[in-house]
């Protein structure tokens, strides 16, 4: 454990943790959106996957990063209409119709890798991009503000997500339709409308999560890019209590706990490598127990409306 | 009338001329991954590409594939399918297919089964079995990473400790050790073969405790390639396929899987009657692995050298690799 | 009011309404084939006689059905408490680990004795697995999806920790091949096959015989009741001094069992090792075939036989055709958003249904006053 708690490897645990951290947040906090309507997308892998490849696909033919954005916030928004087209208006059990969107986001853009590029290509995807200033002081400037843009904007989100839901009108209706949608229904709240909505814009935040992936962070597309990056993101919204600060706290939580146990098998530290691997998992599952979380869960999750039924 | 019957004359004879040319040659290969994996089964499948092309393309040899088999029963029905579909070679490209073919192989004595990473054949005259010798491209890499590391620290990302990604990094490791003990080898897991974020952040990991080269293996390492090329100044050694494309100016060296060499010599055999029996192990001998050296990247030439001679150490059996 | 004991209309609207979500999917997929240039006639010709066209096909299809009819029931059995588990895929790595642990450390056992003992570690192991995010859940209300998802991660470790390690095969160590899978099970554990030259094996039974306990816990025991009251109408089971949250974390870890033994089965019957990979994505795909099988465990035999089919049917379609795999995954995820958007219809009509009955009865009341 020589030299385990240097600043040296504080401030590479810390930014490492910020990688991590931005796909989970764009993913989550769009799905708190989602949820905090009412509605479970557990597509949400699917919908990263396909966007990922969009952006690449876009990025890599067109040179224009700009553009390859743009293709995955709008592949995100297809999905997004898929899911609530099933959900909402078809009334299907949410769980399995968003295990099927998963299955069709895996499998299209794997095809669709397969199809038009074939073998594994890189771009020059977002470059970090350092704040005046504020990059230069010490320890945390190189951490927080050395980032590229799409980093900057995940955590932007997070009080841009609060602030739509605590203190906008569509905020407020978006969680009226959540706890009680027959009383949102009775003063002429579209429940329909509002909850395809807010899967539509839970589902572009997940495009975009993808586009992190495969134009900033990776900067390439491989077959599973996300390896299962999205059920942990649909998880975190539970374990954020469906508020924003909560998300970005599980969000940090896990991947802290991710880039701990990477140091400690870099460090040599003498712990199985399966064992460090399970460490964010356990901890997440630790950290339930211990702050209980009683969050109000919006009464309406996971149950389609029917106008006439209660 | 008469027409009818120049016509129905014409097609005999025509079917009879088509049929005397040599009918193609029948390969399948079923892998656990995708063909486009830049590893583990993209080389097997460019190797049966590369055979098929110098055959004489489709009319000698006649591809089928079928990939993502990592559901063993599947693939067991793959197997049999294609066996009794009138395939003249099966090719089962992964370890957990071995006692799919062990059962199978005895149903078709007339077809060869080749399947891999392992040296068993099961004593059955039709199976043939194939492994690489990982750990021999490992130790040269070692070899080259340990003379060009200016930090003494390098970084390994592997996914899971087994098979030939364990045997690469311990050839790895014990290369380097054999010029320099003093040199830091650094190891982590990611506990997944296809974790792409996870493999590009654990090669951050070490880049940022002061490694200032990586290798790694599995179809994840993609994402540590890239955290070399993000770094700008990290050296990549590479190993299953030649990974030069994705860092053109870090990648130092690629061990390459060749399976060409083990594929022409089962098509031989089966020529002369012999349908199994043999385990290959690709080597720097004979030519199954081979470094591949990026042309792009500026080797001096005294490390090269070292590495050459422990290639033929190797080769020669004067070093021994322990996989 | 008259109800009749058995209604014969609303099973048939539950069977005919998946099918034509799977039609509809699979036209939606020939057009995805057309796009690749092939022939939808063929492709479907050889996914229909990959499935049935071949005794091997038809055994295969039992052999995929049967991990899928085991998670499939126990997914019932939580659905009906209205709790997702999601946690399938953990679960049957567990009671995969046990398949393989308990037959490598009693090798002198007879198979009379071993195979029950293992099958019973399997359904406790996956038990486990599943009760503690039922007790997560009914002690401090932590949701299942979140505890599930980090239990598929945490045991997807476990089984990678013991196959690095205290349980790979000592002939891969020795042969230097390092291979990632377990010792092969000494043979009086491997499950017996029922047609040679084929894989299908008695597991096939035991799921069946297990499908039935599913149904006669459900609808037959007090435990059962319990279950679907709590899963109907939480509030009003509260109100009859039904505790919700024991009910909820019960059928979690029956539905984990169910799932654990499985994974066993998976490793005694076919694999006869523990290897990586053996999940195969059942955690999910039983998700779905239970849905096929309208949640209900009998319905689910027939509908993992289907699902099972389609699977097999869908390989040698590739193998025909030749296209990508990821093609078929595709089409999958297509049938199983049509599936669950049919239920829609199902709801609507049934419901529609009772409306006219109750009206029906009201006239035939009153017509008798008049």
């Amino acid at each position: 454990m020589r030299g385990f708690l240097s600043w040296n490897v504080l401030s590479g645990i810390l930014n490492t943790m910020i990688g991590l951290a931005t796909p989970f947040l764009y993913a989550a906090l769009g799905e708190t959106f989602a949820q905090s309507s009412g509605v479970v997308n557990l597509g949400v892998d699917g919908i990263m996957l396909l966007s990922a490849f969009a952006a690449f696909y876009v990025a890599l033919t067109t040179l224009s990063l700009a553009l390859g954005l743009l293709a995955a916030a709008l592949v995100g928004l297809a999905m997004g209409l898929i899911m609530s087209f099933v959900s909402v208006t078809l009334k299907a059990e949410q769980g399995v119709s968003g295990i099927g969107l998963y299955m069709f986001g895996l499998g299209m853009s794997s095809l669709l890798f397969k199809v038009l590029i074939g073998t594994v290509k890189t771009v020059e995807g977002f470059k970090p991009i350092a704040i005046p200033f504020l990059s230069k002081i010490p320890f945390v400037g190189p951490i927080l503000f050395h980032n590229d843009i799409l980093t900057y904007g995940a955590f932007l989100l997070v009080p841009a997500s609060w602030w739509v839901l605590e203190k906008t009108s569509l905020g407020l209706k978006i969680k009226a339709v959540g706890q009680n949608p027959a009383a949102a229904d009775s003063v002429g709240i579209g429940v329909g409308r509002v909850r395809y909505l807010s899967v539509c814009i839970g589902a572009v935040l997940a495009g975009v999560a993808g586009a992190s992936l495969s134009i900033a962070q990776l900067n390439l597309f491989q077959d599973n890019l996300t390896a299962g990056q999205g059920f942990i993101a649909v998880a975190l919204v539970y374990f954020g209590g469906w508020r924003p600060v909560g998300v970005l706290a599980g969000a940090l939580l896990f991947s802290v706990a991710n880039s701990f146990q990477l140091w400690i098998q870099v460090l040599g530290v003498k712990i199985p490598s399966s064992v460090a691997v399970m460490l964010p998992y356990l901890l997440t599952i630790l950290a339930l127990t211990v702050t209980a979380n009683r969050a109000r869960q919006p009464a309406a999750l996971n149950k389609p409306f029917e106008r006439g039924e209660s | 009338m008469r027409v009818k019957s120049i016509l129905v004359a014409a097609a005999f004879a025509a079917a009879l001329a088509a049929s005397a040319a040599a009918a193609p040659i029948k390969i399948a290969v079923i892998m656990p991954s995708a063909t486009t994996d830049a590893a583990f089964s993209q080389s097997m499948f460019g190797a049966l590409l590369a055979i098929q092309k110098a055959q004489g393309g489709e009319s000698a040899i006649v591809i089928k594939y079928t990939e993502n088999m990592f559901n063993v029963p599947d693939a067991a029905a793959a197997i049999r399918d294609y066996a009794s579909s009138g395939f003249d070679i099966v090719i089962a490209h992964g370890s957990q297919y071995g006692s799919s073919i062990q059962e199978i192989a005895k149903d078709f004595p007339k077809v060869t089964f080749a399947w891999g990473t392992d040296v068993n054949t099961y004593g059955l005259p039709n199976v043939y079995a194939y492994t690489a010798a990982a750990e021999q491209g490992g130790y040269v890499n070692g070899v080259l990473a340990a003379k060009l590391t200016k930090s003494k620290k390098i970084g390994v990302t592997g996914p899971i400790e087994v098979g030939d990604a364990k045997t690469y990094i311990d050839g790895f490791v014990q290369g380097v050790a054999s010029v320099d003990k003093s040199i830091t080898v650094s190891k982590t897991w990611t506990g997944s073969f296809s974790d792409v974020a996870l493999m590009a952040a654990a090669a951050k990991t070490h880049i940022a405790s002061g490694a200032d080269e990586l290798t790694g293996s599995s179809q994840s390492v993609v994402g540590s390639i890239g955290a070399a090329k993000d770094s700008g100044g990290v050296l990549w050694f590479g190993t299953q396929a030649d990974q030069a494309s994705l860092a053109p100016a870090l990648v130092v060296a690629s061990q390459v899987y060749d399976w060409t060499g083990m594929l022409k010599d089962i098509l031989a055999k089966r020529k002369t009657g012999v349908l199994g029996g043999v385990a290959y192990t690709l080597t720097l001998v004979n030519g199954g692995l081979k470094i591949a050296y990026n042309p792009l990247y500026k080797l001096a030439a005294a490390v090269k050298a070292a590495g050459d001679a422990a290639a033929t150490g190797i080769a020669k059996g004067t070093i021994k690799v322990n996989p | 009011m008259m109800r009749p004991k058995f209604d014969w209309a609303k099973v048939a609207l539950n069977v005919l309404l998946p099918v034509a979500g799977v039609f509809a999917a699979l036209f939606v997929g020939a057009a995805m084939l057309l796009a690749l240039r092939v022939n939808p006639f063929t492709a479907y010709a050889a996914l229909f006689n990959g499935a049935v066209g071949s005794k091997f096909g038809l055994t295969q299809s039992l052999v995929k059905a049967t991990p899928l009819l085991l998670v499939g029931s126990g997914i019932c059995i939580a659905f009906r408490a209205n709790v997702i588990n999601i946690g399938g895929e953990g679960q049957i790595i567990v009671g995969a680990l046990m398949g393989a642990w308990v037959p490598l450390t009693f090798p002198a056992w007879p198979g009379w004795a071993l195979i029950p003992l293992t099958c019973v570690m399997g359904f406790l192991a996956g038990g486990a697995w599943g009760f503690v995010p039922g007790i997560l859940k009914a002690r401090l209300r932590v949701n299942e999806i979140l505890s599930t998802i980090m239990m598929n991660a945490i045991a997807l470790q476990l089984m990678n920790l013991l196959l690095q390690g205290p349980m790979m095969d000592p002939e891969g160590i020795a042969r230097g091949t390092f291979l990632a899978q377990s010792a092969q099970l000494p043979k009086q554990a491997w499950l017996a096959r029922l047609v040679p030259q084929t894989l299908l094996h008695s597991g096939a039974i035991i799921a069946v015989v297990l499908a039935f306990a599913a149904y006669l816990l459900l609808w037959k025991t007090t435990i059962g009741y319990g279950i679907r009251a709590v899963g109907l109408n939480p509030d009003a089971s509260r109100y009859s001094g039904i505790k919700v949250s024991f009910y909820q974390a019960l059928s979690l870890t029956l539905a984990g069992g169910f799932a654990g033994l499985a994974g066993a089965i998976e490793v005694i019957g076919v694999q006869h090792r523990l290897m990586e990979g053996l999940t195969s994505g059942y955690g999910f795909t039983g998700i779905v075939a239970a849905l096929l099988g309208g949640l209900h465990p009998l319905g689910v035999i027939p509908a993992s036989v289907v699902f099972g089919g389609l699977l097999v049917g869908a390989d040698k379609m590739q193998r025909a055709t030749q296209v990508p795999s990821s093609l078929v995954t595709a089409i999958l995820g297509i049938i199983v958003l049509f599936v669950s958007g049919a239920a829609l219809w199902s709801r609507r009509w049934t419901a529609q249904r009772l409306v006219r009955q109750g009206l029906a009865a009201e006239r035939l009341e009153s017509g008798g006053e008049r």
